[in-house]
């Protein structure tokens, strides 16, 4: 039971994570009719905006280590801390969610900048097209990442007060090894929370409802005389926020490194289309979906049956989606049949 | 008109003449190139570094390669000759080798196979590689090291911990001089008995790929001969980031030890994600949950912070060991790169000075010859103690370092303590030891 318990909340864990990258792609897909290879790549810009961010506040001055005799050693200390102190140390433990503030202006003017330097010249061209330039883009702002940062990952960790765990089983009555870190819970809270926010303002707002219109019959719309082209712009840079986002707030679960968006890249195109094209309903129910069972498979029981299955299960739910319903599980009819 | 005669002598002559003449470029070019990539006589030689520049093992490879640089100035004659002064015996002499001078190739094996077998044979085909050296994966070095048993080049293994890297898949051009899991294994055992006893049960992740394999299978091996039981030992792709769903089936699994079989990137992620799940702060049965990682570098120590402390591993070398070839090493690298070296970094600069001080010694180029000193070579200064290269498989034989992460360290780079030097005797194996057996293959000239 215990077990079955920490497998759930782990899958909703990384349901979250897909579900928000998956909500900007078919998001994008379903307005403007683009398939954007480039949005893993938002994600990524996303997590070093996280990075940049800590590595403003941790500009150091550079102090001879007197330890090291065999040769000049020097040790960094953040300009922060001489500064400010204790104050100074407890800013930099909460870069990352502080970086969240700097994440969102810049990840909405890198959206507009895509959308109207690049991406608007292929509306109209094919969506083969479409994947070839996008993907082109994703490795372009891939190679600028790791000229300026490395290879490497760098290490980006939570603040040290919910850096640990929480005894969760407590909490429902159950054992006391069901634990789980802080903010992993925090971060399901917030994709949560970003994607109610999306849903809101897509369904209560004016904006939101146009944008609707549009997705549902944009030649009507524009007839009406209403520029649903900027609207779209817009909707592409709330996109590139949200995946930015996400980005941000994986930083302390997986240090980022200049792939971490190709790795994910994937793995929203086949929550995208398992939960149909275009449909954001369709994304977020197929990202827990398939973040649960991903969970679900790895474990030791369900291995020593159908060993290996932890590495193909998504793709195999895919297969069998698609066999089933074509459309994926909430596509509407005429999405990419044309 | 003229008329044609074709006489029996005439003939004959032709033919010798044709015969000879079809023969001399086949016996120039045998002569200029008795061997692949023979230097001749240029002035320069070629070393091919191939290492890990981009995926789960980069930072280890931006080591090596540093380690690379510097072992190539030293040979030049350039620098402060580090471990040059105190290798015993040696027949270098600063002047690059065989009065050659030193240069270099670089290739990222992206800690791919076939992407380090294309950079491998491109450094070879293309650039002229003598030898080439590097891997920082298993994988990767036993697929480079049967593409240069096939070329017919000299592979001096980098990083490699996998025990098939000098057991079933040896090879005859193939060299390596970092220990392996098995000897992590016989080096770990007892220290893991006298700190956590002989009543436990380990839970192991492994990276799938033949040197996780080899490696839960000498730690299973020995933790099982001191009476530990095996509750699970579950495969983790390589390079999966998130291992968040392997560790939530230990928390309640009953085992009250994680062995984490994991190297680089792979390591420093699943030892900060155990951490997050609260195992160090664990009780099971009775006993404090506990953490192995038996394979361990400073390069993960850095990555993993402070998650490391306490925890015990094995790792063939330390910078910060007292004696003269260390001391010599750490002072050039640190004085040339701001940082002491890790132990990819010394293995690959070892590998680079002993493949030079066999040419040396052979007085040639000639593989055959390269691997006629090398095997059996005894040497000391180098910083493992004196260590021997059986001639039976190729493997370097030498004490290894059982060591902890130090809860108190003294500076950034001081995260590791060494708790036992496991004397060589303690930690020797025979070559043809069943699992280990495997075939050299001949020199091809």
């Amino acid at each position: 039971m215990d077990a079955i318990f920490l497998q759930i909340l782990n899958g909703l864990d990384k349901g979250g994570a897909y579900a928000l990258i998956a909500l900007g792609l078919t998001l994008v897909f379903g307005t403007l009719g683009v398939v954007n290879f480039a949005h893993g790549a938002l994600f990524m810009l996303g997590a070093f905006c996280a990075v940049t961010f800590q590595k403003l506040l941790t500009l150091s001055k550079q102090v001879k280590d007197e330890s090291i005799t065999f040769f000049d050693a020097y040790k960094e200390i953040p300009y922060l801390e001489i500064w400010l102190g204790d104050t100074g140390a407890a800013i930099i433990d909460w870069a990352v969610p502080l970086s969240i503030f700097m994440a969102i202006p810049v990840m909405l003017v890198i959206g507009l900048i895509m959308e109207r330097g690049l991406i608007q010249y292929f509306y109209k061209r094919s969506h083969a097209e479409q994947i070839l330039v996008t993907f082109g883009l994703a490795i372009v702002l891939q190679e600028i990442v790791k000229s300026f940062f490395g290879a490497n990952p760098i290490p980006t960790p939570a603040p040290d007060i919910i850096a640990g765990s929480a005894n969760v089983g407590a909490w429902f009555g159950l054992g006391d090894s069901v634990v789980y870190p802080y903010w992993r819970m925090i971060y399901l809270v917030f994709a949560l929370i970003v994607i109610g926010s999306v849903f809101a303002f897509l369904q209560f707002t004016t904006f939101g409802m146009v944008v609707r219109a549009g997705m549902a019959d944009r030649e009507t719309v524009t007839l009406l005389g209403i520029d649903v082209e900027r609207r779209f712009t817009i909707v592409f840079g709330i996109a590139a926020i949200v995946a930015g986002l996400a980005g941000v707030m994986y930083t302390p679960i997986l240090p980022p490194d200049y792939h971490i968006g190709m790795d994910f890249l994937v793995l929203s195109f086949v929550v995208v289309v398992v939960g149909g094209m275009g449909s954001l309903p369709g994304a977020v129910a197929a990202g827990f979906l398939l973040g649960i069972l991903q969970s679900f498979a790895s474990m030791n029981e369900i291995k020593s049956i159908f060993p290996g299955i932890d590495q193909i299960i998504i793709y195999l739910v895919a297969v069998v989606v698609l066999l089933v319903r074509p459309r994926g599980l909430m596509g509407r009819k005429g999405v990419m049949e044309d | 008109m003229t008329k044609t005669t074709i006489t029996r002598r005439g003939v004959l002559k032709s033919s010798a003449a044709l015969g000879l003449a079809g023969a001399a470029p086949m016996i120039f070019v045998r002569k200029a190139q008795a061997f692949v990539n023979d230097p001749g006589d240029a002035g320069s030689v070629t070393l091919g570094f191939n290492v890990p520049q981009t995926g789960a093992y980069a930072d280890e490879g931006a080591d090596e390669l540093r380690a690379y640089q510097l072992a190539v100035k030293h040979l030049n004659g350039e620098g402060d000759g580090g471990m040059l002064n105190t290798m015993q015996p040696s027949n270098l002499k600063g002047n690059g080798i065989l009065g050659k001078k030193v240069e270099f190739t670089t290739g990222d094996t992206q800690t791919k196979s076939d992407a380090a077998r294309a950079s491998a044979k491109r450094m070879i085909e293309k650039d002229g590689a003598i030898m080439i050296t590097g891997g920082s994966s298993s994988g990767v070095a036993i697929a480079v090291q049967s593409l240069c048993q096939e070329a017919g080049v000299i592979f001096m293994a980098g990083l490699t911990h996998s025990n098939d890297t000098t057991g079933k898949d040896r090879r005859k051009y193939g060299f390596r001089h970092f220990f392996n899991t098995e000897m992590s294994g016989a080096a770990l055992g007892p220290v893991l008995e006298s700190s956590f006893g002989n009543d436990r049960t380990a839970y192991h992740l492994t990276a799938d790929y033949t040197w996780g394999w080899s490696q839960e299978g000498s730690i299973k091996k020995y933790t099982e001969a001191l009476g530990w039981q095996t509750n699970a030992a579950v495969r983790t792709p390589l390079g999966a980031g998130d291992f968040s769903q392997y560790i939530t089936p230990v928390l309640n699994s009953g085992a009250d030890v994680l062995v984490l079989n994991h190297y680089g990137k792979d390591m420093v992620n699943s030892l900060t994600q155990a951490v997050q799940f609260g195992l160090r702060d664990k009780q099971v049965n009775g006993k404090d949950f506990q953490i192995v990682v038996p394979l361990f570098s400073r390069l993960m120590a850095q990555g993993a912070g402070e998650n490391i402390k306490g925890i015990y591993g094995s790792t063939n070398w330390n910078w910060s060991l007292q004696d003269a070839g260390s001391q010599a090493f750490v002072k050039s690298f640190g004085a040339e790169y701001g940082n002491p070296p890790s132990q990819a970094a010394h293995t690959c600069y070892v590998q680079t000075l002993l493949y030079a001080n066999a040419v040396e010694t052979a007085g040639t180029f000639d593989p055959c010859g390269v691997i006629e000193a090398l095997e059996g070579f005894k040497f000391d200064g180098m910083g493992n103690g004196p260590t021997e290269y059986r001639a039976a498989d190729h493997q370097c034989f030498k004490d290894v370092l059982v060591v902890q992460g130090k809860e108190n360290p003294a500076s950034q780079f001081d995260l590791l303590e060494v708790v036992q030097v496991t004397p060589r005797a303690q930690v020797e194996y025979s070559p043809t030891m069943e699992g280990y057996e495997g075939d050299l293959g001949t020199c091809a000239a």
